[in-house]
Parts: structure tokens; C-alpha cells; sequence
């Protein structure tokens, strides 16, 4: 076990957790954001930046603090380690660097893009970036590629966390997808544009961060916060059948995997529940999901709503005493 | 003062052949090693010796090979490191060229201190016809028993192999040098583990320079504390220094660490002053990625004494009036040199060879070039001037690898010196293009 103090927290953590790791256990306040690494996925991490955090003292055999800011998923804690995050103004700023460097590229086109609301790159800008660019020059952009008829792929959105290219790597087998190119024209694809045919390869929608890699069959259907998740499982043979439907009223719109609060899937899916189950005949419900309230797609939570009892009051006394028909009448001029 | 230690045979005609070589005291620290000394006594002569990495960042060679993991029934491996790929750097394609017996016996001795039965040479793409010379080499030693089973009959056996790489400047980066030789994309990886621990094919693995490794053959042939009276301080030994610039004799020079800047511009027996009577404007000392510095800063040091070649006299004053000694390629500009334009093809180079695996320096670095090029088109502003230096200080320090850092430096350094160069880019854009333009940027700088 090894004692690390992050923020001024102290917890005892198995040896080997990352620092990241021990944060989160402390809990999601403290816990610095993580773009690119997944913990049910190996070797990610270390390539976004943005969970970078200041070592102050390293261990209590060797209390040096570490000369640079270490990525804090990839940075197992040792006892006696001394973290800052959100108390490190140094952190702070060169997280806000990191979220600027991220959004150069990324076209802001949250208003059609089908991840709004569930994007943790949005999430991230709004609490990390500034409140406008600086860069002056026009986004990279990339031919359109089709790599089959489930997933869609957007590849201007793309913030290069690698996320997809392990699972496929992990998930599933026979790899055909990586990254082509260096620099900011490395991009991901399905080498040769091969589809990719696989039976889990629709969890690469699931860890993408951003709106990258879109679900074909939910596309420009519903805005996510006017959907509501449920927990719903089915006897699937391929995976364990336990999944999130997105419903607006009876339909079922969208199944993804269920997503804790860090954006990490519980379990991943596969290909046939995802894509054809969309009936409600094909699931037992259990019921509404838990979803951060202060999540967007809390917004249109039914389970949280309360009936409120000023709006009558005002309503009356707009209306000046006269029924809801009568307000809209012409006459009324 | 000139010192040849490594290319003391390098102009005798035939050198790159094994009979020439042997001729002329080839392959005695091989002999020596093998047959006398045990592979901890090499590994104790080079730490005495006090060498340091000739790759860049000149971390002690010694310590570095004690690093290395000795797990039982895991193989270890060498990896010659000759991806030189930093604009203004060229020595180990001379010292390739000239002397590859030099390199393959420096690989040889070390290999058998490291406990490595199976060596690379990883050589830059662009390098193709040295790999040819060095390919050929390595047949040679292979027929006179040098390389292969049981070498010269002392039951050590070392497979030696060149693997070219297909041109990218991470490559020279050893993780990213290892992944590539592993047949995968160039990536550095994160460390820790280092490749010491878990480096080709998860196995531990000592990479190094090639100048290091042909620096351990008179180490093993005089004896570390030999090698050590060379020099000055803890920078022990001869580097070469791959001169280029406005110059009169650009080329490969074998120094004696501890000779002064100055010396080593104007005296004859080097660089020979600048081309055309012209004036030192500034230097790049070690390489495209060290902080560029102007003329009294590189001759002296703040505090006012002579700067001399040295790991330790180039830094002095840290990154505010000092630079680095890099990998030893000097480039020295004239008066005439426009800084912001230098500035401009150093940014394009780290743009186009980021890997785009981590984020300040995918973006950071494609942004820094286009704010460049609009400075040098005449569209800047003082703003951008700032935003430049904002950008590079929120790329330092925060990469996974290196590159990140030698992208910034010469950014930061730049404006550190120059800053009123730039200013004079973006508030006088009419002049840009205007050869007396120089004139009044000079008079600026010396004002």
C-alpha cells in the first residue's frame, strides 16, 4: 500500500495505481480529466496531456519533486507522493494550454455534431478553455472516408487519443484499424480504407472522447439530452448484454454501452446489440440510469423533476386572470 | 588546440578497409577486451573515463550502462543510435564513412561489457550509401572472425546487424528508434519503463550515439583515467563539432573539449573565421534544437569569462545567457542572417517531423510555423510576437518525448535575444524583403 497525497487529500492506495487512478478514488471533484486514457483498455494513456499534474515530493525515500508536470495516468504513485491538481495555479494553466492546443483543430460545430452534450472534449473546453481562440488560420481538414455502414467516421474532429486504435486492437482481432500519417496530418483509419468488419468494433463509438466516431444508425435522430437512458440486458451469446437504450418515447434510438461517471463503458458490447436490437420487445428494462446532474442530459430527467409551484402563480398573473385558450385566442390581441 | 583521438587515421587512403585498419592498430581493444579484461572492468574504465552521450543530451555513458536490467536467460541488446537527423549535425556520417571498423570495434567491446549477443546499427534513411559502407564493413569483420560465434576463439559470440530507417527525425529518439526497429510505427513511448529495463522486444537495451561508441575503442585501448586528463572538468574527451554556417572551412572537426568559442570560429586551424570578413551575428551551438544565442553571449559568458567548448561552460547561465552542447553541430551566422527566417525553417522542420502523438506538440507545432510565416509574409503583429512566445512556453516541458522541448527552445531563445528583430518584422513589414533591410536590423541589435 502507498499513502500519496493529492490536493491535500490523503488516501492509501494498492501499490501500483497510477496517480490518476487514486484520484478518481477520491473522487470525480479531484480527479484531473483524461481525454485519451481508458482504464478498461491497456496501454492508453500519456498522449493527450490534459491530466497532467505537479509532483511535488516524488516518495518519502526520495522527497525531489519531479522537474516537469507528469502525465498522471501514466504515473504510478509511490509512498509519500505529494500531488497537485486543481490547488496548482501552474497545472491550471498549462491544462488551459492543452485544451487550447486540443481545440485549434477541432471544428466547432457543436451544434450539428452528434456527441454534443456527451463530449468530454466540450466538457473539458468549458471548464478549461478560454472564451475565444487565438488561432487564426484555417482547421485542418480531411478527405471523408467511409469505413462501413454502422460507424461514422469524422476524422476533423478527431483529438488523436489512440483510444479506438487500442480497442482495436485489444477488442477485437485481426487489426485493421491504426493511424496513418505524422504530425497534425496523422489521422485514423481502417488501413485502405478496409471496413471494419467485426463483431465488437462498434465500441470504437463508445471510447471515442469526441464526435470522431458516430453512430450511423442514431445519426442527426435526436439530440442526446432530449433522450432518455435506461438500463436495459438481453441474452446475447457474444457479449454479457447489458447495455444503456437511449428512448425517446417508446423507440428505442440508440444502445450504447453503460457509461460511468468518468465516460468509461462498464462492459463493451457487441455489434448486435448495438446496431439491430432497437425494438423495445428485444430488451427487459430495469429502469432509468443515474446521470450526473450536472450532466446536460440530466436536463430532461424525468426521475429528477420535481412539479414546480411558482410557475402557476405566474402564469395567472400574466394572464391576467384568463385561461390558457383564451391567452392564445386572436381576439386577444 | 586540435586533439584526433577518433579521427586520428581518418585521412589515410584504404581506412575503410579491414586490412588498412588493422594495419594501423585496428581492433586492439577488441583483442584487449575479450581476452583480458572482464566485461565489469570495461564497464569500470568507461565510467572512470567520465564519457558522456555525444547523441545531445550527454548524460554519463557509465552510469547508463549500469542501468541495465541483467534478469537471468533474458538477452540484452546494443543499439547504435545513427539516426543523426538535427539540421546542422553531420558527424556521425563522416565518422561512418571514413572509419565504420572504428564504430563496429567500439560495438564490439561494448556489446561484450553489456553482455549483448545481438547488436544494431539503426542509420538514418537518407544515410543509404553509408549503410552500404557499413554493411560492407560488418562482412569483413564477419570473415576474419571479429563478429559471429566465438569471436577471435574467446567463446563470445555477437550477431551485428545495420537496419536502415525511412527518414523520420524521431526515429533518433531511442524509444521511438526502438519501436521502429521492432517494425512499428515511430512512436517514442512513455516512459517509464526505459529502455534499460524493457527497451527491443521488451528486453533490456543500452542505446547509444555512434560517436560514444567508437569514444569507448581508445577508453578500452589507454585506460579510462587516460581518457579522462582530456579535457576539461566533467567534460572529459574530444567531440566533434560539425561546422557549417558563414564560415570559411565548414566541416567535421575533432576537438579538444575545453578550447574556447572563440578559438574555435576564428582560429585557422578550424572554423577560420567568417566568410567574407563579414561579422559574428550569432550561433547555434549544438544542434538546430539548442537555444540560439547572439555574439557576446556565445564568446562570453555573462559573467563575463571566456565561454569554452564544454558541456558545462555552453550551459552556464542555464537557458537566460547559456545553451547546450547538444549534439555538437555549430552553425554560425553572419550579419546579413535574418534570425526570424532561420527561426521560420527550424519551426517548419519540428512541424513537419512531430509524430502527432501527443497534443502541445502536434498543434504547438504546426501553430508556431504558420504564426512564423505570417510574420515573415508581413501580416504580424506585436501580439503574435507574444502569442509565439506564450505558445512555446505551454509546449515546454509538457511532451512525452524531447521533441516538444527542441521544437521550443529555439523559439524561446529567439525571442529571448532577438526580440527586437521581430518587432522591427511586424512594425516595418515594407522591409522585409529590402536587403538593406539587414543593415538596419543590425544596427538594431547592437543598439
Amino acid at each position: 500500500m502507498a499513502k500519496v497525497t493529492i490536493d491535500d487529500i490523503e488516501i492509501e492506495v494498492p501499490d501500483g495505481t497510477t496517480i490518476l487512478q487514486a484520484a478518481r478514488m477520491i473522487g470525480a471533484d479531484v480527479a484531473p480529466p483524461a481525454m485519451c486514457y481508458y482504464s478498461k483498455l491497456a496501454t492508453t494513456g500519456g498522449y493527450c496531456r490534459t491530466c497532467i499534474v505537479k509532483v511535488e515530493q516524488g516518495s518519502t525515500k526520495d522527497p525531489r519533486p519531479m522537474p516537469k508536470p507528469v502525465p498522471s495516468c501514466r504515473t504510478t504513485v509511490m509512498d509519500g507522493m505529494v500531488v497537485r491538481n486543481n490547488t496548482s495555479p501552474e497545472i491550471q494553466e498549462a491544462r488551459a494550454g492543452i485544451v487550447e492546443f486540443l481545440l485549434i483543430n477541432h471544428p466547432l460545430d457543436c451544434p450539428v455534431c452528434d456527441q454534443a452534450g456527451e463530449c468530454d472534449l466540450q466538457n473539458l473546453g468549458y471548464k478549461h478553455g478560454a472564451e475565444a481562440t487565438r488561432y487564426e488560420f484555417d482547421r485542418r481538414t480531411f478527405e471523408q472516408i467511409d469505413i462501413g455502414e454502422n460507424i461514422k467516421l469524422h476524422m476533423n474532429r478527431c483529438i488523436l487519443c489512440y483510444r479506438c486504435v487500442k480497442t482495436c486492437e485489444q477488442i477485437t482481432d485481426g487489426r485493421v484499424h491504426g493511424v496513418l500519417n505524422r504530425g497534425d496530418h496523422a489521422e485514423i483509419s481502417t488501413y485502405i480504407e478496409q471496413a471494419i468488419d467485426n463483431d465488437f468494433s462498434g465500441n470504437v463509438i463508445d471510447v471515442c472522447p469526441v464526435g470522431a466516431l458516430t453512430d450511423k444508425t442514431f445519426r442527426f435522430k435526436s439530440r442526446v439530452w432530449f433522450t432518455k437512458p435506461m438500463d436495459a440486458h438481453r441474452d446475447c451469446d457474444k457479449c454479457e448484454g447489458k447495455v444503456a437504450v437511449w428512448m425517446k418515447g417508446n423507440e428505442i434510438l440508440r444502445v450504447t454501452g453503460r457509461k460511468d461517471e468518468f465516460g468509461e463503458v462498464e462492459s463493451f458490447i457487441c455489434n448486435t446489440c448495438r446496431f439491430e436490437k432497437k425494438s423495445v420487445s428485444d430488451w427487459t428494462i430495469e429502469g432509468p440510469r443515474k446521470i450526473n446532474k450536472k450532466s446536460v442530459i440530466s436536463a430532461n430527467h424525468y426521475e429528477e423533476t420535481k412539479k414546480p409551484t411558482y410557475l402557476y402563480d405566474r402564469v395567472q398573473l400574466l394572464n391576467d386572470g384568463k385561461k390558457l385558450p383564451e391567452v392564445n385566442s386572436k381576439d386577444n390581441g | 588546440m586540435e586533439r584526433k583521438l577518433l579521427l586520428a587515421n581518418a585521412h589515410i587512403k584504404g581506412i575503410e578497409t579491414l586490412e588498412v585498419y588493422r594495419q594501423h592498430g585496428g581492433y586492439k581493444s577488441v583483442e584487449k577486451a575479450l581476452k583480458t579484461m572482464a566485461p565489469e572492468a570495461i564497464l569500470e574504465e568507461v565510467k572512470t573515463s567520465g564519457l558522456r552521450g555525444r547523441g545531445g543530451a550527454g548524460f554519463p555513458t557509465g552510469m547508463k550502462w549500469s542501468f541495465i536490467a541483467k534478469p537471468e536467460g533474458v538477452p540484452r541488446h546494443l543499439v547504435c543510435n545513427a539516426d543523426e537527423s538535427e539540421p546542422g549535425t553531420f558527424k556521425d556520417r563522416y565518422l561512418m564513412e571514413k572509419l565504420p571498423h572504428l564504430l563496429i570495434e567500439g560495438m564490439i567491446v561494448s556489446s561484450f561489457a553489456l553482455g549483448a549477443n545481438l547488436s544494431y546499427i539503426y542509420i538514418r534513411g537518407e544515410y543509404f550509401y553509408v549503410a552500404r559502407i557499413m554493411e560492407k564493413a560488418i562482412a569483413e569483420a564477419y570473415k576474419a572472425g571479429l563478429l559471429g560465434k566465438n569471436i577471435l576463439g574467446t567463446g563470445f559470440d555477437l550477431d551485428l546487424y545495420v537496419q536502415i530507417g525511412a527518414g523520420a527525425y524521431i526515429c533518433g529518439e531511442e524509444t521511438a528508434l526502438i519501436e521502429s526497429l521492432e517494425g512499428k510505427r515511430g512512436n517514442p513511448r512513455i516512459k517509464p519503463p526505459f529502455p534499460a529495463i524493457a527497451g527491443l522486444w521488451g528486453r533490456p537495451t543500452v542505446v547509444n550515439n555512434v560517436e560514444t561508441l567508437a569514444a569507448v575503442v581508445p577508453i578500452v585501448n589507454d585506460g579510462g583515467a587516460e581518457y579522462a586528463k582530456i579535457g576539461i572538468g566533467k567534460s572529459t574527451g574530444t567531440k566533434l563539432i560539425s561546422a557549417s554556417g558563414h564560415i570559411n572551412k565548414p566541416g567535421v572537426y575533432e576537438i579538444e573539449m575545453g578550447i574556447t568559442v572563440e578559438d574555435f570560429i576564428y582560429s585557422e586551424a578550424f572554423c577560420g573565421g567568417i566568410r567574407n570578413g563579414k561579422k559574428l551575428k550569432a550561433v547555434v551551438a549544438g544542434g538546430s534544437s539548442v537555444p540560439i544565442l547572439p555574439t557576446e553571449l556565445i564568446l562570453k559568458t555573462a559573467a563575463g569569462e571566456p565561454r569554452l567548448m564544454s558541456y558545462e561552460s555552453l550551459s552556464d547561465g542555464g537557458f537566460a545567457t547559456g545553451t547546450m552542447m547538444g549534439s555538437g553541430g555549430f552553425i554560425a551566422m553572419d550579419e546579413d542572417t535574418s534570425i526570424v527566417k532561420n527561426l521560420y525553417t527550424f519551426s517548419r522542420f519540428y512541424h513537419h517531423e512531430s509524430c502527432g502523438q501527443c497534443s502541445p506538440c502536434r498543434e504547438g507545432t504546426g501553430w508556431m510555423e504558420k504564426i512564423l510565416h505570417k510574420i515573415l509574409d508581413g501580416r504580424g503583429t506585436l501580439k503574435d510576437v507574444d502569442l509565439l512566445w506564450d505558445i512555446q512556453s505551454k509546449i515546454e516541458g509538457k511532451t512525452i518525448c524531447p521533441l516538444g522541448e527542441a521544437a521550443a527552445w529555439p523559439v524561446a531563445a529567439a525571442i529571448r535575444h532577438f526580440r527586437k528583430e521581430f518587432e522591427e518584422y511586424v512594425t516595418n513589414p515594407q522591409n522585409i524583403k529590402d536587403v538593406k533591410h539587414f543593415y538596419r536590423l543590425n544596427q538594431l541589435t547592437e543598439a
